[in-house]
């Protein structure tokens, strides 16, 4: 086969697309008082349970989360996983733990980078506590808090948190 | 077959830009008011199916989030299509068709505003050949009217007065975006905005949702006063590649109006998806409707365009059109791709 009859294999097809974010009633209340240090959760009309960050619904009742209840930056972890491998576009020394937190007055965790912790020592129950970015980085953004560390607090056994996985 | 009805329908205010609300703020008022006009409890709703794309909002998943606007708890039988909700409203009656469920829930949503859409509809083209050259869906329907023109089955004047038809309707619908009492040569004095489109020809960018319900037989029979019943439903691909089609036909449109039964009776009115003006005329040739049929009675596409919606906003015009006694035989028409490529043709009934 000449040069010239080469397969093509694959071609680049850069795209490039911007986009005007909005992000709705409760994500503004919420990254607004980020801002602030302070966490908003909402609770849901129906069933009571406290999301965080929210995003306007209750996804169990499909109701509104209209009442605002601001939670703390300390919590506990429900689940986590030990990342030991190298991806793309994440420059965090390995191994780190990613861990599913669930904080103090809310009932959804989320996922959040836990730090200065051997990661062999981390474990179900764990308390946590936020560690915020300096005042003067404060923006409109969840990244406010830069990561978790260890709290010295006994572990929360396993029955206190496992409706809230 | 089953007989299968839509028995509810809902949809937002159609706006040109919705920055307050995200898109399951945007829903919940509408999921609400459909499953509540459609008196079949939430949790006796057999199927769920929902119709977005994730290039709006710029968002991967951003149709998974959507479904915590359902409230899926206990689990739900629930799925998507990365289409119309018109589509996503054939997939429901095909579940019903096939006896795994008795009622359907049916939405859709987009905040096209967040965007540049005649670029996101770019990407929808085939990535080898034509999106390299990136025409947008407001050039590729330019080349559309032009063939029109060239082959002498339209007008400059036509798609002028087609836009201030449609226009003057809107005005009896609180949904519409763009309405009001617009004069002809005023709209043709308008300069190009792509030749020979010029604004009023266009679609107006669009956000917002909507919702159906639709059940078989029985169900229908039990909680609706009066069903919407769907007699022919149908939907048709012409090629992908606007290259390769005469673009002032949609063959595709007429096969689907056929095997939907269009012409087996007469009809009343006819809501067609049709985003660019000089799109009515190709329609009105394929599905053969006649000067009778009164088109788009509720604004159409050029009032309001949500992307990802208009499609199933059309069946629900129709239906509300029909629930409100202005006709008792419609067909609704919604389509997808470059230049009306996809097809989907439906025909309701009341009586
Ligand atoms: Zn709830």
């Amino acid at each position: 086969m000449s040069e010239e009859q080469k397969t093509v294999k694959a071609i680049d097809g850069p795209t490039r697309l911007e986009y005007r974010y909005s992000p709705g009633r409760a994500s503004t209340r919420f990254l607004r008082g980020m801002e602030q240090k302070k966490i908003l959760g909402q609770k849901c009309v129906g069933c009571g349970r406290v999301y965080v960050p929210p995003r306007g619904a209750c996804a169990r009742c499909g109701l509104p989360t209209e009442e605002e209840v601001e939670v703390q930056d300390t919590g506990t972890i429900v689940t986590f996983t030990i990342v030991r491998v190298p991806s793309q576009n994440i420059e965090i020394e390995l191994p780190y733990c990613a861990a599913s937190i669930l904080l103090d007055g809310a009932d959804i965790p989320f996922t959040a980078l836990l730090r200065d912790v051997p990661v062999e020592t981390v474990r179900l129950g764990m308390r946590v506590q936020g560690v915020w970015k300096p005042d003067a980085e404060l923006g409109p953004s969840f990244d406010n808090i830069d990561h978790f560390t260890a709290l010295d607090e006994p572990d929360v056994p396993f029955e206190k948190f496992q409706e809230h996985l | 077959m089953r007989d299968v009805a839509i028995v509810s329908y809902a949809q937002t205010p159609y706006v040109a830009s919705e920055t307050k609300r995200n898109e399951v703020e945007m829903l919940m008022p509408v999921l609400s008011e459909a499953v509540d006009k459609s008196g079949i409890p939430r949790r006796e709703i057999g199927f769920t199916c929902s119709g977005s794309t994730d290039y709006l909002a710029g968002q991967s998943f951003s149709f998974v989030a959507a479904v915590d606007a359902i409230g899926a708890w206990p689990p739900i039988c629930e799925s998507h299509v990365e289409m119309d909700g018109a589509w996503a409203f054939y997939e429901a009656w095909i579940k019903i068709q096939c006896g795994e469920a008795d009622s359907a829930l049916v939405f859709s949503f987009g905040r096209a505003s967040m965007g540049d859409l005649p670029s996101v509809l770019t990407l929808q083209l085939d990535p080898y050949v034509l999106q390299p050259l990136h025409p947008d869906a407001i050039s590729l329907a330019a080349l559309q009217a032009r063939a029109l023109l060239d082959a002498g089955l339209g007008s400059e004047r036509e798609w002028a007065e087609v836009a201030a038809r449609c226009r003057r309707d809107a005005k009896d619908n609180p949904d519409a975006l763009v309405k009001g009492d617009v004069d002809v040569e005023a709209l043709l004095a308008e300069p190009n905005v792509v030749s020979p489109l010029r604004e009023h020809t266009l679609p107006p960018v669009t956000d917002g949702a909507a919702a159906m319900v639709i059940a078989a037989g029985d169900v229908a029979r039990k909680v609706c006063e009066k069903p919407v019943w769907v007699r022919g439903l149908d939907h048709r691909v012409d090629p992908h590649s606007p290259g390769l089609r005469d673009l002032t036909l949609a063959p595709s449109a007429k096969l689907a109006g056929e095997k939907a039964g269009a012409a087996s009776k007469p009809l009343d009115l006819a809501e067609l998806h049709t985003p660019f003006a000089p799109q009515e005329g190709i329609l009105r040739r394929a599905l053969a409707l006649g000067d009778d049929v009164r088109i788009n009675p509720s604004g159409g596409p050029l009032a309001a365009n949500p992307m990802m919606v208009a499609g199933l906003a059309r069946l629900g015009e129709a239906a509300r059109q029909l629930w409100t006694g202005k006709g008792e035989r419609a067909l609704a028409h919604a389509t997808q791709g470059p230049c009306l490529q996809q097809n989907l043709v439906c025909i309701l009934e009341v009586a």
